[in-house]
């Protein structure tokens, strides 16, 4: 069965930013944050509570839907699959994923699309993130 | 910078507004962290300038492990201290480090003064010199809400700033790191605020492409079990530092009530137990460390009748609860963490307060000063009026206040009490009164802090107290550790970054090092820092420590003052000697 990364107990969350790196680093080659699907953020400076905003792996994408050039694929399990040579970073899945999950990446100038690989899960110190089991 | 062979420094001019961007191979041998930040310090201070003066530099730097590495989380900060009029160096976590990293620059060097108060928007595309008039007088909290505001990027900046102790040039002033994090000693806040500097904020998205990520990662996943699954760093996640606080007790070493006492009868209401049972909210971390001692305490106040509450959450270590706690002989947690809200926000080194204050209460007692210039009513367990005195402080509200401002050594110049000052090396004391090793220590400590080499560790772990091994264990120490805060190293993961450590992950990244190299470092950072003191006219000549300090017991029983003199002696011969080798060496 397929997997997708579920952040449901970000209150456990220390900010550390462990699964940002890892995430950035694994799959983007690059030790920068900006580059990691994951991104955790505080609700509004330190003293708040941490969140994750995380791609929620939706089985109609709109981000797939948006794309002008296929370059989204549909992944088993919901969420999207980057073909790279198709993507001609026009921004559209941007805009089009309401929870904000992806955002650009303007180095390599593609969209940066959460795996759902689990990396990140496995380095978080506080099993704040986890992996699901979900049908296909 | 990461994967090449040089350091990447930001010079920022507030007289003009203007900034430059260096690209210094010369600088690549110091490694980060201290060793590049002294080297700019050396080249960018001005001798026999006050350190207020608008021509003395402000520098902060990053290491090349900086982030990608697990609990190598500090920005390192040196400038010339208003304090001591010495060598400043201060460290700092939270996100600093990271933004710095990703804005793509190793180190940040700050000259000038601004014409208005202004502050500063640091990032990989853009350095930006802004208004800050309106933030002049706002306390640390509400400066850092109004930059949160103002400008773009949660979770990817960092925002540090002074508070009206900084801007009031109070010598111990701190700075605020993202909230929970400072430099806190030796005065860097009155620095800024000579400066008219309120705050800056860093952050950007400079593209950082690993080299080699099989090797990288390897190594990154093994210091990560090291750091996760082995209990190296158990501590700092559980208890906390605060766990010393009854172990300090339990050994006559506590300094409570401005150290008339080395056991405080309340320290199990104020240990690190009673605060994690009590008041404990949650545990957060500096970003790229996965152990969360960043331990936040809650406490609630009423503000009105009728069950009105605020709550109120600050973040509580030792040498907090020390200084703001038992030397001040207060009896509860929250009590400590009402004293300690109360000078995060007026932006003080919590420290240097507390001992101030101790020492202003000793004072009042003998008669040295009077309730007009306390205008509080200082004694020991008085929660209430050490808040209000803090605040005068922070205000400079009358000339006593103005006199303590400057430190204890500027107030026993003018009101005396010498003997009951708890000064080393013009410093105000740490939180451990556990004998000659902390005492000589901290005295002589390249910024006279009491982590410079951790005596108080080795009079806590030695069998019998030696000597000759006192001074070995003091000068060793200090240089290893001058290798790890080169390279960012939080000192929590010492046990973790022995040099084998060190040495992989610095080859994991194409720095190829290996163990003379890194003892060569140790050596240039130490004898560096020396040079800087000696240029800045220090000496520990006629040396006096305080007398108070022998007249209350430690773990070893009572100090003796002719002993603690002569290892101050036999120390500055070792030392004297190793510069004149290390100078002509070079
Ligand atoms: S990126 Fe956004 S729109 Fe696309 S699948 Fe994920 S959550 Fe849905
Ligand atoms: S599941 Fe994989 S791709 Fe998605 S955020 Fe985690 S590490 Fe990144
Ligand atoms: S790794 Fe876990 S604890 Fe750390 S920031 Fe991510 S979710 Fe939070």
């Amino acid at each position: 069965m397929p997997k997708v990364l579920r952040a449901d107990n970000m209150n456990k969350c220390l900010g550390c930013f462990t699964c940002m790196l890892t995430c950035a680093a694994v799959n983007h080659n690059n030790h920068n944050l900006a580059k990691s699907s994951i991104k955790v953020k505080t609700r509004g400076g330190l003293q708040s509570k941490f969140a994750a905003t995380i791609c929620v792996a939706c089985k109609e994408p709109a981000c797939a839907e948006a794309c002008p050039t296929n370059a989204l694929v549909k992944r088993p399990g919901g969420g999207v699959k980057l073909i790279e040579e198709k993507c001609i970073a026009c921004e559209k899945c941007v805009s089009a994923c309401i929870v904000g999950s992806i955002h650009m990446d303007y180095d390599r100038k593609i969209p940066i699309v959460c795996r759902h690989c689990g990396a990140c899960v496995r380095m978080c110190p506080h099993n704040c993130l986890s992996m699901e089991e979900v049908s296909e | 910078m990461i994967g090449k062979d040089f350091i990447r420094v930001l010079y920022i001019d507030l007289t003009n507004k203007k900034a430059d961007i260096q690209e210094r191979k010369d600088l690549y041998k110091y490694l980060g962290g201290v060793g590049v930040a002294a080297k700019l310090l050396e080249e960018n201070m001005k001798k026999g300038v006050n350190p207020l003066h608008e021509r003395q530099p402000i520098i902060i730097s990053i290491g090349p492990l900086s982030t990608i590495f697990p609990v190598v989380t500090k920005a390192v900060a040196t400038f010339i201290s208003p304090h001591t009029g010495e060598y400043g160096e201060s460290h700092a976590g939270g996100r600093l480090a990271m933004a710095i990293r990703n804005a793509g620059y190793d180190a940040i060097v700050i000259t000038g003064k601004a014409q208005k108060p202004t502050y500063l928007v640091i990032t990989d595309k853009n350095i930006e010199f802004k208004d800050a008039r309106a933030m002049w007088g706002l306390d640390i909290e509400e400066t850092g809400r109004v930059i949160r505001e103002r400008e773009p990027g949660p979770g990817k900046r960092s925002i540090i700033r002074i508070g009206r102790a900084g801007e009031n040039l109070v010598t111990y002033s701190c700075v605020n790191v993202d909230t929970y994090r400072h430099f806190g000693r030796l005065g860097i806040g009155a620095v800024f605020g000579s400066k008219n500097l309120k705050a800056m904020m860093i952050m950007g998205e400079e593209d950082l492409p690993i080299a080699n990520l099989k090797e990288y990662f390897k190594t990154y996943q093994e210091i990560y079990k090291k750091v996760t699954q082995t209990d190296a760093m158990a501590k700092y996640h559980e208890l906390g530092t605060p766990m010393n606080i009854k172990v300090l007790n339990s050994i006559s070493s506590l300094p409570t009530k401005n150290l008339l006492q080395s056991t405080f009868e309340h320290a199990d209401d104020i240990s690190g137990e009673t605060f994690a049972e009590k008041n404990l909210v949650r545990k957060v971390s500096c970003v790229g460390c996965p152990i969360g001692c960043i331990h936040i305490g809650q406490f609630r106040r009423e503000f009105d009748k009728g069950f009105e509450y605020e709550s109120i959450s600050v973040s509580y270590d030792h040498e907090l609860i020390y200084a703001l706690g038992s030397l001040l002989g207060i009896k509860t947690t929250d009590e400590v963490l009402q004293i300690i809200e109360e000078v995060e926000l007026a932006g003080l080194d919590a420290i240097s307060t507390g001992v101030v204050l101790a020492w202003a209460t000793e004072a009042l007692k003998k008669g040295l000063i009077s309730r007009e210039d306390t205008l509080a009513n200082l004694e020991f367990g008085n929660t209430m009026e050490y808040i209000k005195a803090i605040d005068n402080i922070a205000d400079r509200i009358n000339e006593f206040y103005y006199t303590i401002g400057k430190g204890l050594k500027e107030a026993v110049k003018k009101y005396g009490g010498e003997e009951f000052a708890l000064l080393y090396g013009g410093n105000e004391m740490a939180g451990y009164h556990t004998g000659y090793a902390f005492a000589l220590g901290q005295t002589v400590g390249a910024r006279h802090s009491h982590l410079d080499n951790a005596g108080y560790s080795y009079d806590q772990s030695a069998k019998e107290l030696k000597d000759e091994e006192i001074i070995d264990y003091v000068i060793n120490e200090e240089k290893e550790r001058a290798i790890l805060t080169s390279l960012c190293i939080c000192l929590f993961a010492r046990k973790v970054y022995d040099r084998p450590t060190i040495l992989k992950a610095l080859n994991a990244i194409g720095i190829n090092w290996n163990d003379q190299d890194l003892t060569k470092l140790a050596n240039d950072i130490f004898f560096t820092k020396l040079k800087i003191k000696k240029e800045l006219g220090y000496s520990l000549e006629n040396y006096k420590f305080p007398k108070r300090i022998f007249e209350t017991p430690t773990m070893w029983g009572n100090m003796d003052e002719e002993r603690l003199n002569r290892l101050l002696k036999m120390y500055i011969e070792r030392v004297e000697k190793e510069y004149e080798d290390w100078s002509r060496g070079k």
